[in-house]
Parts: C-alpha cells; sequence; structure tokens
C-alpha cells in the first residue's frame, strides 16, 4: 500500500504504522522493501488511515481514494493495542530517544532557553529535569552564541551535550559558534579535539509566526564544513536521527519542524537508530522521483494521492540527510525514474534543493531524460497573512502540475 | 589577611544558598542560579564582607602593602624563581626567533607576538596542574609554551609542518594540545571565551554529576582589552557567575586593539569593575610583574578549585611589538612604548632574583644560554619536519570519516581510496 497522508496542526494526529510485512505482490500499490538491509538500514514505508482536518476552515479532507490506499483489513486495526511497539507524538519519540540516551551514557546533557524546569518549549524534553536534575537540563540565559560555544567547549572536554534552540532561527546567534568552532575545531586542532555535539531546534514556516521566526537555516549552515545535518519527519525518524545523533562522534545538526510536532506513529519498543548518512524510501515509484524533505513529505504524498489516481506512479524519497546527501538511493532512483522533482521547504536561491540539484546533475546527468525541476518556497520573508504564507510554500497542487509537466 | 576578594567564607557545599538565614531551613534540591537578593534592603546597609562579590580594588597596592610585613619570607622560592624566569625567557626569546623566521620567509600569514606580555602568561599558568586547561587568542604561542607544549611542535605548527601540534593545520592562531589541555587558538576574539566557559562547565558537570569527587580541574580564559566590548565576554561573565562555575577571566589588558586605543573604544576603561556588575570579584592588577599577577592569580584560581565560582582579573599589561608582523605600529606614542620598556618583566625578575639573593648573573645566563639552544633546535626540527602530505587533506574534518557520506557507489566515500590520498573530491 502507498503511504498517503497529511498530517500538520496541533488538532490532526494520523495513524501511522511502519510495515513490516515483506509483501512479494508486484502491483504498483503493493508495498515494497526498496533495498536489501544495506548496513542494517531501515526503510518504513508507512501506512495510513484516517481523515485529518486539513485547514483552517474546516473542511474535511479529501475522502481516500480506495484504489490509492487500498487498506488491506489487518492495517484496519493499526492502532490496536495488540500490534508491536507503541503510539506516540513526535515531540514524545524525541524525547523519549533522548531520554534514553541520556540514561546510557551519563555524560549526555541537554543546554538550552526554557529545556529544564519549563520542559522545552515544544515539550521535547519534558520531565527531563525533574529526572536527571538541573545541570545536565540546564536552562541556560538568553545568549545563544555563548551557550551554543559553552556547548561546544564542554563537548570538547569531554561530555555529550545536545544544545537546543528554541526556534532555529536563534540560532543565527550562534553561527559564530557554529560555524567556526563547531565546524572547525577538530581540523584546526589536527584532530586532537573531538566535538559530538548535537544542536537541534524546531525551523521552517509554522502557522503565521512571521517571517523570522519560519526560517529555514539548513540553506545557511550546509556550506559549513566539518558538520552534518539531518532533519526528521515521522516519530520513527525522529527518535532514531536523535540516537544516531546523540552517538554519533560529529556534530551534527537536527532539524525539526514546528507542524509535525504532533504527528501520531507506532514506533517498534526495541533499541533502534536511523543512520545519520542515509535517506528514506518513502513510496516506491516508476514514473518520477521526487526527493523531499520534513513538512515537505507530507505534501509531496498528499500530491502523490492525487498523482496516483491520474494514473501516475510517483516514487517519494525523504532525504533526510541533508548534508550530506546519500546519492545512493536518490542515485539508484534517479537510474529508475529518469525524471527528477525536488520538493523543498528552503528558499529558492541557495538552499538545499540547489546543492543537491548540482550533485544529481553532476552524477547522474546521463540517466536524466528531463531537466530536473526545484520546487522550493518564494524568496520572500514568509508573510503573517495566511493566504500569502500559503503561497510562499510549495502546495501540492504545484507539486500535481510539476510532475505532470515532468512526465510529458 | 587582607586580600582583594574578602567573599564570606562559605561553607563546603558549592552551590548551597549563601544567605545566613537560610541556614536553618533544610536544602532539598541545590539551586542552580544566582543568590543575590533583587533589592537590597537600603543601600546604607550594604555591608561588603555580606556580598557574595568581592570589592573592587587595585591588587598591586595589597601586594605591595604585603611584602614589607612579611619581612623575612619572599614571594617565591628560588626554584620557584627560576622557573618563572626560564618560562618567561622561553617565551620572549620565541617569539623574537618567530618574528627571524617570518622575515625569512619561513612561515606566513597573520602571526601575533607577545613580547611583553610574558609576566601574564607565566604567572598565570605557572599554577596550573596539566588537567587545568587554557583558553587563548590568536597571540596564543606563549600560553601554549607555558601550558608544556613543546617548542618544537609549536615551532613546527608555525612552519605549516605535519609534525606540528596541529599536524600543520591551525598555523599560529589556533595553537591546541589535547595532552596540555590547550584548548586553541581562536581567530575571532572572544569567540574562545565561550568555549573556555564550556570547559568549566564539564569540570563542574563531572564533579557534581559524574561524581568524579576530586575533579577540580580550572580553566583560564585569557583576552584582551578589545575583546571586554563584545557581547560573548558579558554573556559568559554572567553564566560563568550564576553556575559558579571554576574559571577565572583574564583580561590581558595592552590598551591596543591594533590601532584602537582602548580609552576610544570603551565607555568605561575600567574592566576589572565589570566583574562585580555579575557577582564576581573583579582585580586589577600590575601585569608587567610577574610576581603581583602570581599572588593575585593564586587567589583566583585557589577561589575557582574551591567551588566558589569565577572571577575577572585585569591584568594592565603591554606589548612590545606591534599587533601582528604586518602591523606597522604607528599610531603609539614613543613615551607610551619607553615607559613600559622600562618596566620590562624579565628584567624586573631578575632584578628581584639577584636583589634577594636567589639566584646569580651566572645562573640566570646559563638558563639564557639553554633556551638559545632549546630554540635552534626546535627551529632545526622545524625546518627539517616534512610538510604535510596531500593524503592529510581529508583526514581530520570529521572524526567519523562516515559524515562524508554515501557515494553513489553505494559505499561510504571514505572507503574510497581517493580519500587516503586526498585527491577525493566531495
Amino acid at each position: 500500500m502507498a503511504a498517503i497522508f497529511h498530517g500538520v496542526g496541533a488538532a490532526a494526529s494520523l495513524s501511522l504504522s511502519p510495515s513490516n510485512s515483506f509483501d512479494s505482490n508486484k502491483s504498483v500499490f503493493s508495498p515494497r522493501r526498496s533495498f536489501s538491509a544495506r548496513k542494517g538500514a531501515s526503510f518504513a514505508v508507512v501506512r495510513s488511515e484516517g481523515t485529518v482536518n486539513l485547514n483552517l476552515k474546516g473542511r474535511r479532507a479529501q475522502q481516500l481514494i480506495s484504489n490509492a490506499v487500498a487498506t488491506t483489513a489487518d492495517s484496519i486495526d493499526a492502532s490496536s493495542s495488540s500490534k508491536p511497539g507503541h503510539e506516540l507524538l513526535l515531540f514524545e519519540a524525541l524525547q523519549e530517544g533522548l531520554e534514553e540516551e541520556m540514561e546510557r551514557d551519563p555524560r549526555v546533557c541537554v543546554m538550552g532557553e526554557d529545556v529544564g524546569h519549563y520542559g522545552g518549549s515544544y515539550k521535547v524534553t519534558k520531565e527531563l529535569a525533574k529526572k536527571f536534575g538541573d545541570l545536565r537540563v540546564l536552562d541556560t540565559p538568553i545568549a545563544e552564541n555563548s551557550f551554543t560555544g559553552m556547548g561546544i567547549g564542554a563537548a570538547m572536554t569531554g561530555l555529550r551535550p545536545v544544545v537546543e534552540g528554541m526556534n532555529m532561527g536563534f540560532l543565527l546567534l550562534a553561527f559564530n559558534q557554529i560555524s567556526n568552532n563547531c565546524g572547525m575545531l577538530h581540523y584546526t586542532s589536527g584532530g586532537q579535539f573531538t566535538i559530538p555535539i548535537v544542536i537541534r531546534g524546531p525551523g521552517g514556516v509554522g502557522r503565521q509566526l512571521g517571517a523570522e521566526h519560519s526560517q529555514r537555516l539548513e540553506s545557511y549552515f550546509q556550506s559549513i564544513p566539518g558538520i552534518q545535518m539531518v532533519a526528521c519527519s515521522t516519530p520513527y525518524n525522529a527518535k532514531g536521527l536523535m540516537k544516531a545523533a546523540i552517538r554519533s562522534e560529529n556534530p551534527v545538526i537536527l532539524f525539526e519542524h514546528v507542524l509535525l510536532y504532533n504527528l501520531k506513529e507506532r514506533i517498534p519498543d526495541e533499541d533502534y537508530i536511523c543512520n545519520l548518512e542515509e535517506a528514506e524510501m518513502v513510496r516506491p515509484g516508476e514514473h518520477v522521483t521526487i526527493l523531499t524533505y520534513s513538512r515537505m513529505r507530507y505534501h509531496v504524498m498528499q500530491a502523490a494521492k492525487t498523482l496516483v489516481n491520474k494514473g501516475y506512479d510517483p516514487e517519494v524519497i525523504d532525504i533526510r540527510s541533508l548534508k550530506p546527501f546519500d546519492l545512493y538511493t536518490i542515485g539508484n532512483s534517479v537510474k529508475k525514474t529518469h525524471r527528477v522533482l525536488i520538493v523543498e521547504e528552503c528558499m529558492r536561491t541557495g538552499g538545499i534543493g540547489a546543492s543537491l540539484t548540482a550533485a544529481i546533475t553532476e552524477n547522474f546527468n546521463d540517466y536524466l531524460d528531463a531537466p530536473i525541476v526545484c520546487l522550493s518556497s518564494q524568496d520572500v520573508p514568509t508573510p503573517y497573512a495566511g493566504t500569502l504564507e500559503e503561497v510562499t510554500v510549495v502546495q501540492p497542487a504545484q507539486i500535481v502540475t510539476a510532475v505532470e509537466q515532468l512526465c510529458k | 589577611m587582607a586580600t582583594a576578594f574578602s567573599a564570606p567564607k562559605l561553607a563546603a557545599q558549592p552551590f548551597s544558598t549563601i544567605s545566613p538565614s537560610s541556614q536553618d531551613r533544610p536544602l532539598k534540591i541545590p539551586f542552580l542560579g544566582s543568590t543575590r537578593k533583587l533589592r537590597c534592603l537600603g543601600s546604607s546597609r550594604l555591608n561588603l564582607s555580606r556580598r557574595p562579590s568581592g570589592p573592587v580594588v587595585a591588587v598591586s597596592d595589597v601586594v605591595k602593602a604585603k611584602k614589607p610585613t612579611q619581612n623575612p619570607s619572599l614571594l617565591i622560592t628560588k626554584d620557584e624563581g627560576l622557573e618563572l624566569y626560564e618560562d618567561m625567557v622561553l617565551g620572549r626569546a620565541f617569539e623574537d626567533m618567530c618574528a627571524q623566521m617570518y622575515y625569512r620567509g619561513k612561515m606566513f600569514g597573520f602571526v601575533h607576538l607577545y613580547n611583553g606580555q610574558e609576566a601574564v602568561s607565566t604567572g598565570f599558568i605557572k599554577l596550573l596542574k596539566q588537567q587545568d586547561s587554557v583558553v587563548s587568542t590568536y597571540r596564543d604561542h606563549v600560553h601554549a609554551l607555558s601550558k608544556g607544549v613543546p617548542s618544537r611542535a609549536v615551532m613546527s605548527e608555525l612552519f605549516g609542518k605535519s609534525t606540528g601540534c596541529c599536524r600543520g593545520q591551525g598555523g599560529s592562531m589556533h595553537m591546541f594540545s589535547s595532552e596540555h589541555n590547550l584548548i586553541g587558538g581562536f581567530a575571532f576574539i572572544g569567540e574562545g571565551i565561550p568555549v573556555a566557559t564550556g570547559a568549566a562547565f564539564s569540570s563542574k558537570y563531572r564533579r557534581e554529576v559524574l561524581k568524579e569527587a576530586n575533579c577540580d580541574h580550572v580553566t583560564l580564559a585569557f583576552f584582551g582589552d578589545g575583546t571586554c566590548n563584545n557581547g560573548q565576554f558579558y554573556e559568559c561573565l554572567n553564566m560563568a557567575a550564576l553556575w559558579k562555575l571554576p574559571i577565572v577571566f583574564v583580561v590581558e589588558n595592552n590598551l591596543w586593539a591594533i590601532g584602537m586605543s582602548h580609552l576610544r573604544a570603551t565607555s568605561d576603561p575600567q574592566i576589572y569593575k565589570k566583574g562585580p556588575a555579575f557577582g564576581m570579584p573583579g582585580v586589577h592588577v600590575d601585569g608587567m610583574d610577574v610576581l603581583k599577577v602570581r599572588e593575585v592569580a593564586k587567589e583566583a584560581i585557589g577561589r575557582a578549585r574551591r567551588g566558589e565560582g569565577p572571577t575577572l582579573v585585569e591584568c594592565e599589561t603591554y606589548r612590545f611589538r606591534g599587533h601582528s608582523l604586518a602591523d606597522p605600529d604607528e599610531l603609539r606614542d614613543p613615551a607610551e612604548k619607553a615607559h613600559y620598556a622600562a618596566r620590562d618583566p624579565i628584567t624586573a625578575l631578575k632584578k628581584y632574583l639577584i636583589e634577594n639573593n636567589l639566584a646569580g648573573e651566572a645562573e640566570l645566563k646559563a638558563i639564557d644560554k639553554k633556551i638559545d639552544e632549546l630554540l635552534e633546535d626546535a627551529v632545526e626540527f622545524a625546518e627539517e619536519s616534512p610538510l604535510p602530505p596531500r593524503s592529510q587533506l581529508l583526514e581530520n574534518v570529521f572524526a567519523d570519516p562516515k559524515g562524508f557520506g554515501i557515494g553513489p557507489d553505494g559505499r561510504y566515500r571514505c572507503e574510497d581510496p581517493k580519500f587516503t590520498e586526498g585527491t577525493a573530491h566531495v
């Protein structure tokens, strides 16, 4: 079954269940585990059911088209407790990952504004201060540059800090530390000091938060040598990436999205991580490769519903690793479909999409039947007005049109 | 004993609340934060000895007053004196050698020399243990040497050779040594101060969370007068005082930030006064006198070790050379330069040692000679060391080279043999 869902907003909640079955049905709509387990990777092919309250006007979502999301009998009771794993929201998944790592390694600590007593402005660190103490879950004063630097200094001297930016945009104030120290010090010290820091926070365009709270910093940070960037999009990969980032010896920036914190999914009980450098196959297909990450994944999947109805078969990949790109997964897809559409929330100029376009052109030009199409947000400071904000980001209708154009 | 740090004598706990009235209430959870009252109960009742921060005092007066009363006992022993002398001579000779080598085309880029400021480095760093950390700025050669990094390693690093302390990848402004706990070397001013705060935080974390009972490592952050107008400085003063981190902020006020006089850049040029605003003692000391610096350093480092929190020490010092070897140094008044040249810290210490019969001329000359030979050896070593090969290019970008990602062929890029050759394109 193809996974098609749309999940945003505080009121919405979705049930997603990872597919554990290996269905050898060759039809377009069958779930396939696309690549054999490479380096212990796990791909989640997600299924969904249930409708969602989509937008501000309160209209019900489009009725799910039965032949696009053919729900089988066992997925209907996806939320029943007889299935393995446990259900939670994305922010709870992040918290769970963080808590497990803090229990596992006493050197893991959290620093940020309002992470302690307040529990985190998006509740990712809820209750952690009570459990681990004020020093391990440190409420910092409002001094991003300095407390990020403090995190870097602590990382260099043996701790494993997780620095939270209350909003990713605030980390612009920490750019000095992130670029000069976080990215560079391992190199300029000749390898003597490692900086196993995780810098995380919510970013992206929310619901009328205004220009400064709606920034996408991945485009600014991507050039910094020495750091890795990942973006989570589901509870499963949120927890997995959080854990992998904390365990990594490299500095990792984990991008979360303000609108995705309340996604619900059933995740495994056992310990797992998601590989930091790998992309995630969301929906295998044949006609066109759609590369996306973070919130745009959901717009793409919604567009995919429409596309499938119209007879297209898009392959959707959540690139997850924004730096470095997983050129293997992406390349294999390009070699299969020969058409690429990139859908991102970054700005048009110098965003992740721009880099990805360059990388694909450099490496897979011979396999392309058409120029790469990149749908990005407008180069506009995000307006407050809802109608304007809606058109600054890519909407599913644009994605459908773009695929139709590409596949002509 | 009058010191500049008349903080009230506290009970042993590093973060118990200070106000005496709370001692009868049992503490449940230690409060990690400021214990200063928001409002004084009438400013006329301000009792200096009750305040958590000490009064602001020019220590040079205090130390000067000390000496006559301790008649027979001097401030240092002979061994200590020779150690200080040797360290300062090493610093001076090394920097002079750097200048020579730079003009001979052996080292490049921006090189910032420390001539004249040796008393600060020696006075502070010689009191540290190996596990204590030092964070410096771009004027870091002498801090590295005082901390124990071998001259050979520093000289090679300056020559850009692979035997340098940072494998030639850091250069003059990025001296690091994990063995000696020298955490940089930073090119932008102020950006090392948060890193130092983090190192101090680690030390406190080790003691209180990881329960490493005897962890009392202290961090020293060195920076200049120009940095004291930078936001990171103030943000870190706040955090360090708030959490009582074991750190000493050492301001090397040499009155000039390249060509900007401290007086032209700072609304209140008395930097030490900024400490009490954050709840820590602010001390001013004559940075051309290594013994005075050492006395202050002892107190400040002792405070940090005991968990009493940070101190801000302003050392009034001077750099005899320009800001860097590229600086023509035309703006500084020759009279000012002459004034400080007359107070050369090495000459002063030499005089002290000889007058107090701690060492003779011959002994000191022997040390001079020893340092000269050491430096000759360091230069020779650096000359003969190999330049970094191309294969070194990509080695230290990531601690875990998987960070370069997965290439089109499905393998991690770091497994590509071109990686070890340094010719891979990433």
